[in-house]
């Protein structure tokens, strides 16, 4: 009898061992199950075993963490609940700047990934579809972006004739002011690239996602060129894109859509058309959305 | 009846917002040249030098032309170039100074119209506008002068934005199609009364007209190439085509008649100073009608791209229903929003898509190790280059000596007596070695086209030549003709006679390769030129081994 016991009690105990171990796993983003056998096999055993899923679920939740997903592709997909340790705060990633700008940092920063997703799944088809895999480039991100803004701005300006904001009420300026006013490039002494550039904030908003895990870099064409991972496409699809959606609700913003996506994308440069236009950066955003 | 009134409750309703639009673009265009004045202003607080004895506001002026100047459709003027033809202009307005107190200038200025400190690297002013309700409000005009940007190798080129051309010309929210009318008219009036100066000043007014136009067409095609629906193609576009086409048309016929208006006046202007003003002119006319010319050029594609981006766009893959659409759900009521609020989102946004992070916590043991640990000394030359072993990277032989051998003794044949293939192919396999019959039939192809010159340079005595009579060979390994294979002596003719010999043996190549043209592949396609393209095409033609 006592032995029985003694024999559950081990089998319990190897178990959460096995789950924590999956649970490190999932914490070290760049690790993928098709490079690594033991990940492969746990991964495999939460999918089979629904005990251990429940368990290994009940250990993310004692760590402050949730699990979004766990598939063969992405891996064991965790997500830092609200004050968890494990979390990245907006404000341990745009700390650098300071002054009066820096309220406007923290802003383009964080609008930078928002726009990095929206271009890596332009369609809402390709958040859903878990083999799509998204292709995205520094100046492909900020010429999209700009040219939002620049439709706004055509909007805002059918409106009224006196469109400028108002002084000395930086909070109350529209955000895609804030991003069309902004440098999207510049000379530095050293010939970096500069950070507070739209360009500087995009790269970097890219390398921090390269290093959650969530893009590869590719090529360093139009500044730095990446594509998505299955990872990355989990994270927007099950927690981001709720999360800043039911902020929008609570601002009343709410926009309908036919489900049909409002980006337009485009195969390829069509062969058609003349090689000049090939060359103009903008060109390239077609291609890249 | 005239109802008296107070003036508190009731302020001149006549300077209600409607009335104060023209206010408001005065307002503006007065602030565009601050920026200019300002250089003036901080130019005694730099330090260093005394630089007062600078005109900062007139360089300003000459950096924005010179980027103006070298903008063209698709680029713009790079900083060093800029900075090259600035130097000179400082250097004009204190010889006496230093050449690198120029360059410094230079670099100044330029540097104070991007506005490089500011992390906009624009300019803003503020103005105020009164409410019909006596309400007066402040606004901020935010505005930049010359702007970097990057092509798509990443090279940093800058250009001048509408408002800097705008203060340039001086004709501040002006129609731009009655302005160059104007300009051009003046133009004219100008030379025929023989005012050069004020003509130059004019046809470089008419050449920023021009630029103006070409951006405008190019940010409306840049929009068209990344949404045809951004752009009102049904009527606005077609209309400023046509508008513009007719433009370039009038002004091209209008600046050609200055042109040799100028030309007849530079050629027989006898005051030196006239005569260089003249070809100055000629040169700024000449340049016009070239961006006119390209202008047109651009709008007569114009039509072309919009139906190109149309296919393009429009035949692409229609997307299917789910997920949240993150452009028009999320980013663009973000961005709607007042920045304050629109970071509540943005924010909300962000820890999802990072993802977790793994906190770490370095033990106190290792940060004092860290911390005490002396600096890493860089190598600047870094480790040695290690003196790579190359190896020659040649195929070996596809035949190795012995089979040479075998098959150049089968070839040794008598002059007086040649041999079919069959035979020679026969009596290979008898010696049963398939790769002499192999090289055998290669040598024999090879044949048909001789090397007769390069066989002479060497110096042999006879050469095996092959010729195809027309005999079709029946082998269960290599098909087309049964070549006569023999060898031919080489005789040495007098020189007159070489190109001769060599067009005979030439024929006789072509010959042979054209019959095994009938036989083989494309034998007949190498061999009309040199011998050695001959002898490869055949042996590409009719090589080819009988697939079984």
């Amino acid at each position: 009898m006592t032995q029985e016991r003694r024999v559950d009690h081990e089998a319990a105990r190897e178990a959460a061992r096995e789950a924590a171990r999956l649970l490190s796993f999932g914490l070290r983003p760049r690790l993928v199950p098709a490079r690594d056998v033991d990940y492969r096999d746990l991964v495999r055993r939460y999918l089979r075993d629904s005990e251990f899923a429940a368990l290994t679920r009940a250990v993310a939740d004692g760590l402050g963490l949730v699990v979004l997903d766990v598939s063969e592709r992405a891996g064991i997909v965790p997500a830092g609940a609200e004050d968890s340790a494990f979390a990245m705060r907006l404000g341990d990633y745009a700390r650098r700047a300071g002054g009066e700008h820096r309220a406007a940092d923290r802003l383009l920063h964080a609008l930078a990934q928002l726009a990095v997703a929206a271009l890596a799944y332009p369609r809402p088809a390709d958040l859903t579809d878990a083999s799509y895999v998204g292709r995205v480039s520094v100046h492909g991100v900020d010429a999209f972006v700009r040219e939002t803004c620049r439709l706004l701005a055509e909007r805002a300006a059918g409106e009224d004739l006196t469109v400028d904001p108002p002084l000395d009420a930086p909070q109350l300026e529209a955000a895609w002011r804030l991003y069309a006013r902004r440098a999207s490039t510049g000379t530095t002494r050293d010939a970096r690239r500069l950070s507070g550039s739209t360009t500087g904030i995009v790269a970097r908003a890219m390398n921090v996602l390269v290093d959650a895990g969530c893009l590869v870099l590719v090529g360093d064409d139009a500044g730095g060129t990446f594509r998505t991972t299955p990872r990355y496409q989990v994270q927007v699809r099950e927690l981001a894109a709720d999360a800043a959606f039911e902020e929008l609700l609570a601002l009343g913003v709410v926009t309908v859509t036919d489900g049909a996506g409002t980006v337009r994308v485009v195969v390829d440069e069509p062969v058609l058309l003349d090689a000049p236009a090939a060359q103009v950066p903008s060109a390239r955003v077609a291609a890249d959305v | 009846m005239i109802e008296p009134v107070s003036p508190v409750d009731r302020p001149p309703s006549a300077v209600g917002l409607v009335g104060d639009v023209g206010m408001v673009r005065r307002l503006k265009a007065l602030a565009l040249t601050g920026p200019l004045h300002d250089l003036d202003a901080r130019k005694a607080h730099l330090d260093g030098a005394d630089l007062t004895v600078y005109a900062m506001a007139e360089l300003g002026l000459h950096a924005i032309d010179l980027v103006t100047v070298a903008m063209d459709f698709d680029r713009g003027a790079d900083h060093d170039q800029v900075l090259r033809r600035l130097v000179p202009l400082a250097a004009a307005q204190a010889p006496g100074r230093p050449a690198a107190e120029h360059e410094r200038v230079a670099a100044w200025v330029l540097h104070s119209l991007i506005n490089v400190g500011n992390v906009n690297r624009g300019f803003d002013a503020g103005y105020g506008t009164l409410h019909a309700d006596g309400r007066y409000e402040r606004r901020r005009f935010d505005f930049k002068l010359l702007v970097e940007l990057a092509d798509p190798h990443g090279e940093i080129y800058l250009r001048a934005t509408d408002e800097a051309v705008t203060v340039l010309v001086g004709a501040l929210d002006t129609d731009i199609t009655s302005a160059q009318i104007a300009a051009e008219v003046a133009l004219d009036t100008l030379i025929r009364r023989g005012r050069l100066a004020d003509a130059r000043a004019a046809a470089e007014a008419a050449r920023y007209r021009t630029v103006q136009y070409a951006e405008q067409l190019r940010r409306q095609l840049d929009a068209t190439r990344r949404n045809v629906l951004a752009v009102d193609w049904l009527e606005a576009m077609p209309a400023l085509v046509d508008e513009a086409l007719a433009h370039v048309e009038q002004r091209y016929r209008y600046e050609n008649a200055i042109l040799t208006h100028i030309r007849r006046y530079r050629d027989s202007a006898d005051d030196p100073d006239h005569k260089r003003q003249a070809a100055d002119l000629v040169t700024i006319v000449g340049d016009c009608i070239r961006r006119h010319t390209q202008l047109q050029a651009r709008l007569l594609e114009a039509g072309a791209v919009f139906r190109a981006e149309q296919d393009r766009q429009q035949f692409a893959t229609a997307p299917s229903r789910g997920g949240l659409d993150l452009h028009a759900q999320l980013l663009v009521p973000t961005l709607t929003l007042p920045a304050g609020d629109a970071e509540r989102p943005a924010a909300a946004f962000f820890p999802g898509a990072v993802g977790v992070r793994t906190p770490r916590t370095p033990r106190i043991l290792d940060l004092v190790d860290l911390l005490l640990r002396p600096p890493v000394e860089r190598d600047t030359l870094g480790a040695e280059v290690v003196e790579a072993e190359l190896v020659d990277l040649a195929e070996p032989p596809r035949f190795d000596d012995e089979t040479w051998s075998g098959a150049l003794r089968l070839l040794d044949l008598d002059p007086g007596a040649p041999r079919r293939l069959s035979a020679l192919l026969a009596e290979a396999r008898r010696a049963d070695e398939r790769d002499v019959a192999d090289l055998v039939a290669l040598l024999a192809l090879h044949a048909v086209s001789p090397r007769v010159a390069a066989s002479r340079q060497a110096g042999d005595e006879t050469l095996t030549v092959a010729v195809d009579d027309g005999t079709v060979l029946d082998d269960p390994e290599f098909g087309g003709a049964d070549l006569l294979v023999g060898r031919a002596r080489l005789v040495t003719v007098p020189e007159a006679d070489e190109a001769e010999a060599e067009a005979d043996a030439d024929a006789g190549a072509d010959a042979a390769a054209g019959a095994g043209a009938g036989i083989g592949a494309d034998a007949g396609a190498g061999a009309g030129g040199d011998e050695d393209g001959a002898g490869g095409g055949s042996v590409n033609g009719s090589a080819g081994r009988r697939r079984r």
